[in-house]
């Protein structure tokens, strides 16, 4: 196997792993993670409570599976709705070019120029909090990193011959843009969404971290993270455990975007 | 019926606009009153330096790029295009079939046997071996690949072909299956090509006839012979001086 398919294969084994906790979370936790007293307040990483449990003696364990079952998803429904809408933008404005080039990318300039952040809370401000919420804010955040990195692979691959060629043969722009072009630009889109769900599972944790988002008792890891915060000092563990999961999930998914970079450029 | 045309091409003016969209720019001239006609069956050849408008003159004829005054007439369907460089000309996701059945799919051939048939007989005719149906462009030879190309712009059937610098990217003893193949496919489908080179060795082997240009203008014109052994202008002479 060549070098560079190691970050791929180490990268996939990982979020496997952590895909299969994930998808066990949904289904099956030691204890119920809303359910208080499951045991002391406040008790170390011990063999019931692998995680230990939090001021009310709720099961960490239990509650990072959960939470991180809802990052995960707010995430990959935030990737899909801006990698949707910003590779369609992307595309088109990258193929045709042109005055409705300039004017959509200037638009887009003007949203990159906000912190992500901000407009993300700005749009939770109008459409209230929750779950669902978030998750079409934080993607119309995305929307336009995904369209800038799609429009800059069209608008190369546009005066590409084989592309000119196509053109010749009378094929008409959807086929062009869908059939022809989409599948040399993978190489350059796979590691954009890797990235991006990553950027995404940060935004998701600064939002909950803020107070914005989920709301409890439900968790995601960057409520808990913030919640973790107030006991730093009576249970370490708790912002330890949690945000080690968040690093090893950006960690994992990481890996197979350098991974999918590096495949692409060896196929080049 | 000798001289039936393929094309007509008359005080064609072509110039681009400098600058972006907020920017009046200067109108830069790049073709200057061309007009020339391409007879059935021909190899019309056309020489000049690099930055003399031949690919500017080749999009205008396929309809890529709008001259400013003159008409372009075609008394074929579509033409084809021929490019320059064979790495950059076919779809490197796709394998060669795929890529040779494309331009049916574009017509709309929706029987599946019939376009396998036609694909496997332009392979024959461009002389590929069938062992690259099923290969990507990036597995084949420069050679290979310009063939493939070739085939690509053959099976939608047109009798005009515009070769844009087809051979100048491969070494010389595949140039010279190149040429031998464009000359066989020309004699065996009548068909007309305007061949865009800067190899005037090459335009001498392959053309019936030749346009000479420079900055934007066709300066000589004639049969290869005549021009080649009485050139008349200037920059022709020192073009033919610098081969010898």
């Amino acid at each position: 196997m060549k070098k560079g398919n190691w970050y791929l294969t180490v990268g996939c084994i990982l979020t496997g792993i952590i895909a299969a906790f994930i998808v066990m979370g949904f289904i099956w936790t030691p204890y119920d993670p809303t359910a208080m007293m499951t045991g002391p307040k406040f008790s170390p990483p011990s063999l019931e409570h692998l995680m230990g449990t939090d001021n009310f003696g709720r099961d960490i364990f239990s509650r990072v599976l959960q939470g991180a079952g809802s990052t995960a998803l707010i995430a990959l429904c935030t990737v899909f709705i801006g990698a949707f809408v910003g590779v369609g933008i992307g595309a088109v404005t990258g193929y045709f070019g042109g005055i409705v080039d300039e004017a959509l990318m200037r638009f887009n300039d003007a949203l990159t120029a906000f912190p992500s952040v901000l407009v993300a809370l700005v749009i939770v401000g109008v459409l209230g909090g929750g779950k669902y919420n978030v998750i079409i804010a934080l993607g119309i955040v995305f929307i336009p990193s995904f369209a800038r990195v799609t429009r800059t692979a069209f608008a190369s691959l546009r005066n590409v011959n084989y592309v000119k060629s196509v053109r010749l043969m009378g094929a008409k722009p959807a086929r062009i843009i869908c059939l022809h072009m989409l599948p040399n630009t993978l190489s350059v889109l796979l590691p954009a969404i890797t990235i991006g769900f990553n950027n995404a599972v940060l935004a998701e944790a600064s939002m909950s971290y803020l107070g914005i988002g989920i709301k409890p008792p439900d968790a995601s890891l960057g409520y808990m993270l913030s919640e973790a915060q107030g006991m730093l000092t009576l249970a370490p563990w708790y912002a330890l455990f949690t945000g080690g999961v968040i690093v090893m999930m950006i960690f994992a998914v990481g890996l197979i975007g350098e991974g999918l970079q590096r495949y692409g450029k060896e196929g080049m | 019926m000798e001289n039936e045309l393929v094309l007509k091409v008359s005080n064609v003016n072509c110039g681009y606009r400098d600058g972006g969209v907020f920017s009046r720019g200067e109108v830069q001239e790049v073709l200057h009153d061309i007009s020339f006609d391409v007879r059935k069956s021909e190899i019309m050849g056309l020489v000049g330096e690099s930055g003399t408008g031949k690919s500017t003159l080749a999009k205008v004829i396929l309809g890529m790029v709008k001259p400013t005054s003159g008409e372009v007439i075609h008394f074929s369907q579509r033409p084809q295009m021929i490019f320059q460089d064979p790495y950059s000309s076919l779809n490197p996701a796709f394998t060669v079939k795929r890529i040779m059945e494309e331009p049916l799919k574009i017509q709309g051939v929706k029987d599946k046997a019939e376009r396998t048939a036609r694909v496997m007989e332009m392979l024959k005719l461009v002389e590929l071996p069938e062992e690259c149906l099923m290969a990507k462009p990036g597995e084949l030879s420069g050679g290979q690949r310009q063939r493939v190309s070739i085939g690509v712009a053959l099976i939608q059937k047109p009798k005009f072909i515009i070769a844009d610098e087809p051979v100048s990217a491969l070494d010389v003893t595949i140039q010279a299956q190149i040429l031998k193949l464009l000359k066989k496919l020309r004699k065996e489908l009548e068909l007309s090509f305007l061949f865009i080179s800067h190899d005037l060795n090459v335009v001498y082997q392959l053309c019936d006839r030749v346009l000479v240009m420079k900055g934007g203008q066709i300066v000589e014109r004639g049969d290869v012979e005549e021009v080649y052994n009485n050139p008349r202008h200037e920059y022709t002479k020192q073009l033919l001086a610098a081969v010898e």
